[in-house]
C-alpha cells in the first residue's frame, strides 16, 4: 500500500482549502430560529444540513465555533436565519462564507413578517443555492490535504484494547502520508501529562501540551467530577487513569505539534492536541465535555474532513458538516448493530487480523469516505451538532512557528 | 468477542502487573494473549469480561501497571490471579475512586 495511491476528486474551495462534501448548511443563530430553519431544509426536501447555537446571549466560543463551521471547506454554501433580537448576527455568517468564496443568505425572521413568510423566503433562497451548488468546481484530493479528527464515547474495554489502538495506527500512517490528525478529550488523559508532553515536537509544544494538561486536572479538581461513570466501572475500567490511557492511546505515536483551541485550524499538518476544556471563567462559561456531539462538533470547526468515532458500546451519532466513521473494537457491536458500526477493529483482540492490517484498512476506508462512499451515520440521516456555552481564550499559540489562522 | 470459546485473558504491556478479561472468568486456566510472556494463569475467582486479572502478587501501595503505566495502586495485598477492581485499588487524582461500589460503580455514601 503506497499513500500516493490514495486520491479522489474533493471540492475546491477559495484560499486552496479542499473539501469532501459539498453541502448546503442552513445554521440557526438562536434557539428561536431553529424551527424555522429545519422547515427551510424540509422544503428542498432535506438536501440541507442544519446546525446552531442555542443560546441568546453574547458568547464569542459560539460565534467562533458557527464562523468556523461555515468556513468549512465541506460547506459549499450557507443560509443563516436569525430571529432579530439575538446577539449572533446571520448577516456576519453569511459574509464570512461569501469571504471564502461561498453562496450565502441570511435573513432575520422578525424582518420578513413571520414564520410563513420566513420559511418561504428561505427555502427560495436555498433552492436557488443548492442550483448552483451543484457547479462547484473539483480538485484532486489526497491523504496530504486530509485532516481526520478522533474521538471516543460510549467506550467500553474493548476501546482501549482495539478499538484506539487501530484508529492510532491509522493516524500514524496519515501523519506519515503528510496528512493531518486531531485528538482531543483531554479530560481523559489524567495522570498522562508527562508521558504527553514528551511527544511535543519542540519545546513551546511540550509547554503547552504541560499547561493544557495542568487546566484540564485544576477543571476537575473544582467541579470534583473526573470523566469516568458507572458505566465505565461496571465494565472494568477502575480509574481515570487506566480509562485516561485507553483514550490517549487513540493518538498514535507520532510528535504532537501544538494545542488547538476550538475553532482554530492547525496551521500545519502533523499530529495536533485540541483543547476543548474551558478556560478560567469556567464558572460563569461552560461545562467540559457535555456529550459526545460536542467533541465531534468541536474538532469539525477546527477543519476536520473526516471524524473517526470510536464506540466500543455502540454509539449511533452522525454530524450535520462531515462524515463520521464509527469505529468499534468490540465485534459483539458490530455483530449487534450493523446499521450503525461502519468498521470492527476487534478482529485485532482474536488475533483474526494484526493491528498493522487492520489500521490499513481503516485507511482505505477513510480514503474511500473521503471519495464520496456515505457512512452508515450518513446513510440514516444522523446530521447531529452540539454548541454549548463555553468560555475560552481567543488568542492561542498552537506552536512555536507563531503563525495562527 | 470470538476470543470468547476459550477462556482469555488480554496483557498490552510487557511489563503490566494486569491483564484484561476477553470473557467472563470462573476460577481456573487462562490463555494469555498479547504481550504476554507465559502463556497462561490459574484465576483464582471469578473475572467479568472487559475486568482486571493480577498477574502476580502486588503489594499494598504498590502500582497498578497497565499499558506499560501507572493506572492507579493498590489499596491492599493482591494475590495472582485474583480480581483487580475498586475493592482492592483506587486512583492517585479521583477522591471519589475509593467510595465506589465495586459491582455497580456507584458511590456508597450517595443517599436519594
Amino acid at each position: 500500500m503506497h499513500p500516493k495511491q490514495f486520491v479522489w476528486p474533493g471540492y475546491a474551495r477559495k484560499h486552496g482549502k479542499k473539501g469532501v462534501r459539498n453541502k448546503l448548511l442552513v445554521v440557526h443563530t438562536v434557539e428561536c430560529s431553529s424551527h424555522v430553519a429545519r422547515k427551510i431544509a424540509s422544503a428542498v426536501g432535506n438536501q440541507a444540513e442544519v446546525v446552531g447555537f442555542a443560546g441568546c446571549n453574547d458568547n464569542a466560543y459560539a460565534v467562533r465555533m458557527l464562523s468556523a463551521l461555515v468556513r468549512h471547506p465541506n460547506v459549499g454554501a450557507v443560509l443563516a436565519v436569525g430571529l432579530g433580537c439575538e446577539y449572533i448576527q446571520p448577516e456576519k455568517l453569511a459574509e464570512a462564507a461569501m469571504e471564502e468564496g461561498k453562496e450565502a443568505d441570511w435573513l432575520f425572521i422578525q424582518d420578513e413578517g413571520g414564520t410563513i413568510k420566513a420559511i418561504e423566503k428561505g427555502a427560495a433562497s436555498a433552492r436557488r443555492m443548492l442550483a448552483t451548488l451543484g457547479r462547484a468546481p473539483r480538485t484532486d484530493m489526497g491523504l496530504a490535504d486530509l485532516v481526520v479528527g478522533g474521538e471516543c464515547g460510549g467506550s467500553d474495554f474493548t476501546s482501549g484494547l482495539a478499538g484506539n489502538v487501530v484508529a492510532g495506527r491509522f493516524f500514524d500512517l496519515l501523519v506519515d502520508a503528510g496528512g493531518t490528525a486531531i485528538f482531543e478529550e483531554i479530560l481523559e488523559a489524567i495522570g498522562l501529562r508527562d508521558l504527553l508532553a514528551a511527544r511535543g515536537a519542540d519545546a513551546a509544544a511540550r509547554r503547552s501540551i504541560g499547561a493544557a494538561c495542568d487546566k484540564a486536572l485544576a477543571y476537575c479538581r473544582i467541579v470534583r467530577q473526573y470523566s469516568i461513570s458507572p458505566g465505565n466501572f461496571v465494565g472494568g475500567l477502575s480509574t481515570i487513569e487506566e480509562k485516561s490511557m485507553g483514550a490517549v492511546i487513540k493518538s498514535g505515536s507520532r510528535p504532537i505539534q501544538g494545542v488547538l483551541k476550538v475553532g482554530h485550524a492547525p496551521p500545519r499538518p502533523g499530529l495536533w492536541l485540541l483543547d476543548t476544556v474551558p478556560d478560567p471563567h469556567w464558572m460563569q462559561h461552560g461545562i467540559a465535555n457535555p456529550n459526545d456531539n460536542e467533541g465531534l462538533t468541536a474538532l469539525i470547526a477546527s477543519g476536520c474532513h473526516i471524524v473517526l468515532f470510536i464506540t466500543g458500546r455502540g454509539n449511533v451519532v452522525g454530524n450535520a458538516v462531515a462524515p463520521i466513521i464509527k469505529v468499534t473494537g468490540n465485534s459483539a457491536t458490530f455483530a449487534a448493530m450493523p446499521d450503525d458500526m461502519d468498521f470492527d477493529a476487534g478482529v485485532t483482540l482474536s488475533g483474526e487480523t494484526s493491528q498493522a492490517e487492520t489500521a490499513a484498512n481503516l485507511l482505505r476506508l477513510v480514503a474511500a469516505t473521503a471519495g464520496g462512499l456515505s457512512t452508515k451515520s450518513e446513510t440514516l440521516g444522523h446530521c447531529e451538532y452540539y454548541i454549548p456555552y463555553k468560555y475560552q481564550d481567543a488568542n492561542p499559540r498552537p506552536c512555536a512557528c507563531g503563525r495562527e489562522d | 468477542m470470538s476470543a470468547g470459546s476459550a477462556p482469555a485473558a488480554f496483557q498490552i504491556s510487557a511489563n503490566d502487573n494486569v491483564a484484561t478479561a476477553l470473557c467472563d472468568l470462573s476460577p481456573g486456566r487462562v490463555r494469555l494473549l498479547g504481550d504476554a510472556e507465559s502463556g497462561e494463569i490459574e484465576a483464582v475467582e471469578p473475572i467479568a469480561r472487559g475486568h482486571k486479572l493480577a498477574l502476580r502478587h502486588i503489594a499494598a501501595g504498590e502500582n497498578i501497571v497497565k499499558y506499560g503505566v501507572s493506572i492507579g495502586r493498590a489499596s491492599k495485598p493482591i494475590a495472582r490471579g485474583c480480581w483487580v477492581h475498586l475493592h482492592c485499588m483506587g486512583s492517585m487524582y479521583d477522591e471519589k475512586s475509593n467510595k465506589l461500589d465495586p459491582v455497580i460503580g456507584i458511590s456508597r455514601e450517595t443517599r436519594y
